[in-house]
Formats: C-alpha cells, sequence, structure tokens
C-alpha cells in the first residue's frame, strides 16, 4: 500500500481553510451564493430540527491517504482527541437524548482510547456508528481483533468501497486498498455483519472516483451487492451514495485537473431544494478532535464553527442555544443539495 | 461567424434551441426526457446505448455528456469501450456488407 503526504504535510497552501473558503467564493464564474439559493427556496437562516446525532471525529491520524479526503486525514497527522474531551462528549450523551453517536477520523480505530471510548458510550445505551476503512482491519496484528470488539459492542460499521473495480478504488484510496478491503470486509461478514439474520450493520460507501456526481444509490447498491457476492461472496445492508464535497484534497484534485468550474456548475445544476430541506447538518452536530463544535464534518475541516451564543466548545455546550443556532453554510454546501441530495448516510431524498 | 464549429460550452446551451422554435423545442426536450427515464432498459443501458451512438454519429457534445452520463450510472471503463466497439462493428460492418452489392454488381458486369 503506498500513501502520499497530507496537504498540511507538504505545506499545500489548499491547506489553509482561507484560501479554500477564498477559493470556493471567487474563483469561478456564475456560481451564485448558496445562501441566495436557500433563500429562493424559504431556507434562510437555516436552522435545526434537533440533534440526533453526535459526529465526533477523535482524530485525523490514518493509515491511508485517499486523494478526496475532506479531513486531509494520512499517517502524518497527529492530531488526536484528548481523553479529557472524550469525557465532555460523554457528559453530554448521558444527559441529552441524542440517541447515535457517529465515530470518525482519521482512522478512529488508531486512537489509543478508541475502545474505552466505545465501551463508555455502549454503557450509555447509544447506537455506535464507526466510520472504519476497512484496511486498518488488516493493517497490523493489534487491529486484527476489531472485527470481534466491534460485534460484541454491537457497533455499526460503515465503510468507504468507492468501486467494486479495484482499479478505480485503488486510484483514489491506494494501492492495494481494494485487496485489503476484501479481507477485511470478508472477516466482518464472518462475525456476523451484514448477515440477513443478524443485527449487526454493514454498510458500504459509494463515492464518485473523480469529478462527477453519484449515480442512482438503489442502482448501485444493487450492483454492489450483486458483483460483491458473485466475485468475493461478501454481504452488506445498504450502499450510501455519497457526493464528494469541493474541499480539501477533492478541491485540490479539482483545481489541478481543470475541473473545478465545470464541478461547481454541475452542483449548481443539480441544486433541489427537496434535497436541501433534508441536509444532515440540520439534525447533527459535528465534534472536533479539539472539543470544537460544528454543524458537519464539512464545516469542521473549513474551521466554520458554530455559531451559538453560549460558545463554540463542548465546554460550552447548550442544548437550547444549538437548537436554536443558525447553521452556517458557505459555497461548499452544494455538495449536500445535488441530485438525490447527499450525507454521511446517502441519498436525503 | 465563429472560427469553428464546436465550442464545449454550447453543449450547455443545448436548451436554447427553443428560442427559434419553443414549441417543436418543447416537445423534443419533453421526449428526450422521457427516452432517457428507467424503463424496461435501466438508466445505465440507455446511457451506453446513447454513448455507442454518439460515437457512431461522431457528435462531440453527445460523447462529453454520455461518457459523463454513463459514468455517474455506474458505468466502467471496460464497459464503455465495449460499447464504443459496438458501434464501431455496426459502423463498420455497414460498409463491409455493401461489399456484397458490389460484388452484385461487379459479378454482373464481368465475364
Amino acid at each position: 500500500m503506498t500513501t502520499m503526504r497530507s496537504l498540511q504535510g507538504q505545506g499545500h497552501h489548499l491547506s489553509d481553510t482561507f484560501v479554500q473558503l477564498d477559493v470556493l467564493n471567487n474563483h469561478h464564474a456564475g456560481i451564485p451564493p448558496f445562501g441566495a439559493r436557500m433563500e429562493a427556496i424559504g431556507l434562510s437562516p437555516l436552522k435545526p430540527t434537533a440533534i440526533d446525532t453526535l459526529q465526533v471525529n477523535i482524530g485525523k491520524m490514518c493509515n491511508q491517504t485517499c486523494k478526496h479526503c475532506h479531513v486531509d486525514a494520512g499517517p502524518d497527522r497527529k492530531e488526536m482527541m484528548t481523553r479529557e474531551i472524550m469525557e465532555h462528549c460523554l457528559d453530554i450523551l448521558r444527559h441529552h437524548a441524542i440517541p447515535t453517536v457517529d465515530i470518525t477520523g482519521g482512522a478512529p480505530e488508531m486512537h489509543p482510547e478508541f475502545r474505552w471510548f466505545v465501551g463508555e458510550i455502549r454503557k450509555l445505551g447509544k447506537h455506535i456508528i464507526d466510520r472504519c476503512n476497512l484496511t486498518i482491519i488488516r493493517a497490523n496484528k493489534k487491529y486484527h481483533d476489531l472485527p470481534d470488539f466491534l460485534a460484541r459492542h454491537e457497533v455499526g460499521v460503515v465503510s468507504s468501497l468507492p468501486h467494486y473495480v479495484a482499479g478505480r478504488t485503488d486510484r483514489q484510496r491506494g494501492d492495494g486498498v481494494f485487496e485489503a478491503s476484501i479481507e477485511a470486509l470478508t472477516l466482518l461478514n464472518r462475525v456476523g455483519y451484514g448477515q440477513e439474520d443478524s443485527s449487526l450493520q454493514l454498510n458500504l460507501v459509494y463515492n464518485p472516483t473523480g469529478a462527477f456526481l453519484p449515480g442512482d444509490q438503489q442502482q448501485l447498491e444493487a450492483d454492489f451487492k450483486r458483483i460483491l457476492k458473485e466475485q468475493y461472496q461478501i454481504d452488506f445492508n445498504n450502499l450510501y451514495a455519497i457526493t464528494n464535497m469541493p474541499i480539501s484534497r477533492f478541491l485540490d484534485y479539482l483545481l489541478s485537473s481543470g475541473n473545478y468550474q465545470a464541478y461547481m456548475e454541475k452542483l449548481l445544476e443539480s441544486f433541489n431544494p427537496a434535497a436541501a430541506q433534508g441536509l444532515m447538518c440540520r439534525n447533527t452536530l459535528s465534534v472536533s478532535w479539539d472539543g470544537y463544535l460544528y454543524d458537519c464534518d464539512f464545516n469542521q475541516m473549513l474551521d466554520m464553527k458554530v455559531n451559538t451564543l453560549a460558545g463554540p466548545h463542548i465546554k460550552d455546550f447548550d442544548l437550547e442555544a444549538l437548537t436554536d443556532r443558525e447553521i452556517r453554510i458557505d459555497q461548499h454546501c452544494y455538495g449536500c443539495t445535488a441530485g438525490a441530495g447527499s450525507s454521511c448516510g446517502g441519498e436525503t431524498v | 461567424m465563429e472560427k469553428t464549429y464546436y465550442y464545449p460550452e454550447d453543449l450547455k446551451k443545448f436548451g436554447s434551441v427553443r428560442e427559434f422554435q419553443p414549441e417543436l423545442g418543447e416537445k423534443f426536450f419533453n421526449y428526450y426526457n422521457s427516452v432517457f427515464k428507467e424503463g424496461a432498459l435501466t438508466q445505465r443501458e440507455k446511457a451506453l446505448i446513447a454513448l455507442a451512438v454518439s460515437h457512431a454519429v461522431q457528435c462531440p457534445y453527445c460523447i462529453d455528456a454520455y461518457t459523463s452520463g454513463s459514468i455517474e450510472k455506474g458505468a466502467t471503463e471496460e464497459q464503455m469501450m465495449e460499447a464504443v466497439h459496438v458501434a464501431t462493428a455496426i459502423k463498420g460492418g455497414a460498409a463491409l456488407v455493401h461489399g456484397v452489392q458490389m460484388m452484385n454488381k461487379a459479378k454482373s458486369i464481368l465475364m
């Protein structure tokens, strides 16, 4: 498996969130402000409906350096959530009726406190999602028992597999990733994930391997199910089709490949008011490794902290103020409103 | 007059053909959109047929649109190239099958 350095590790200008926002706002022609589109359909200001999911990004370290990664994660990223911040998250979960905790990274399993954190969340009776890159399970002996651990704690697994053609997956996620992912999926199936008679959920994420939008989620799911079963005897529950956001490394790809303008136009052309209604930022709250709160994981990566009077840090958590906040939007939000919509759980329409 | 017949950005202006004849333009686009809806053929199968036809009629706008369209609908590179070979086989075959006509004529006038 080969890896490249993160944008931050390269000292790339796009690792600066101000530069990304400047590109998104000023480096294309004819893309109206996202806010104006939302205003035209009566969704301005954009307000939350509830907080159903606490998405906790526990660190940016990853064993992969995927070309489209909006986190700019990689082996060279060392940011990790402290136990103190995790305790704050647990405290909030203990005192509020937030049913789901979505743990992400980086590769969250690389965090030394990952298993402790999962165990503590389970004690609170919350549903847990682990955004697992699959290859981590095979990356090192110490992770080989992850399928058993996750199954024991009834953790739902959500894993990226951008294509059932090995070359397509490897071009985005690194050489050898497809083969290692198939091995990991086999191990997850073996402990009951994705099986008909099991409650252990294994959901795959399809995201386009280039400058195009995802096709119909149902059709893609049917293709993935048929081909993964026929060729690799792999089962899974659902496929989530997710649009690539024009930020971070995917933004770098769009700019360097000359696809940026056309991609933004495509997102604009595909703006769907129904998808705007169901935006995930309306029922999710995202926490960064250093404890700041964001409307979504993408706003987190653009360092657009929540806009509340109570303050943007988890130490300032105030459910009432957060439920009443105005969600921050910018040009990247066109990614979540295109076509059938896009969220961490796939289509929204 | 433009210096070239083809501009990639003109693809996005396709809908503007309604400007000179709105009624027929509207009818065409309604028909066009219905054709590409999921039916007895999947949207991907239709996109691949469109890609093959695009090559047969050598329409750069159509090749642009249906390469993206086929990929979005989940087609692989291999499937897309096979579609192009189908177009090639039919176009080549169409020329070659007329060889029979040539042979018939030749045989009719040769001793």
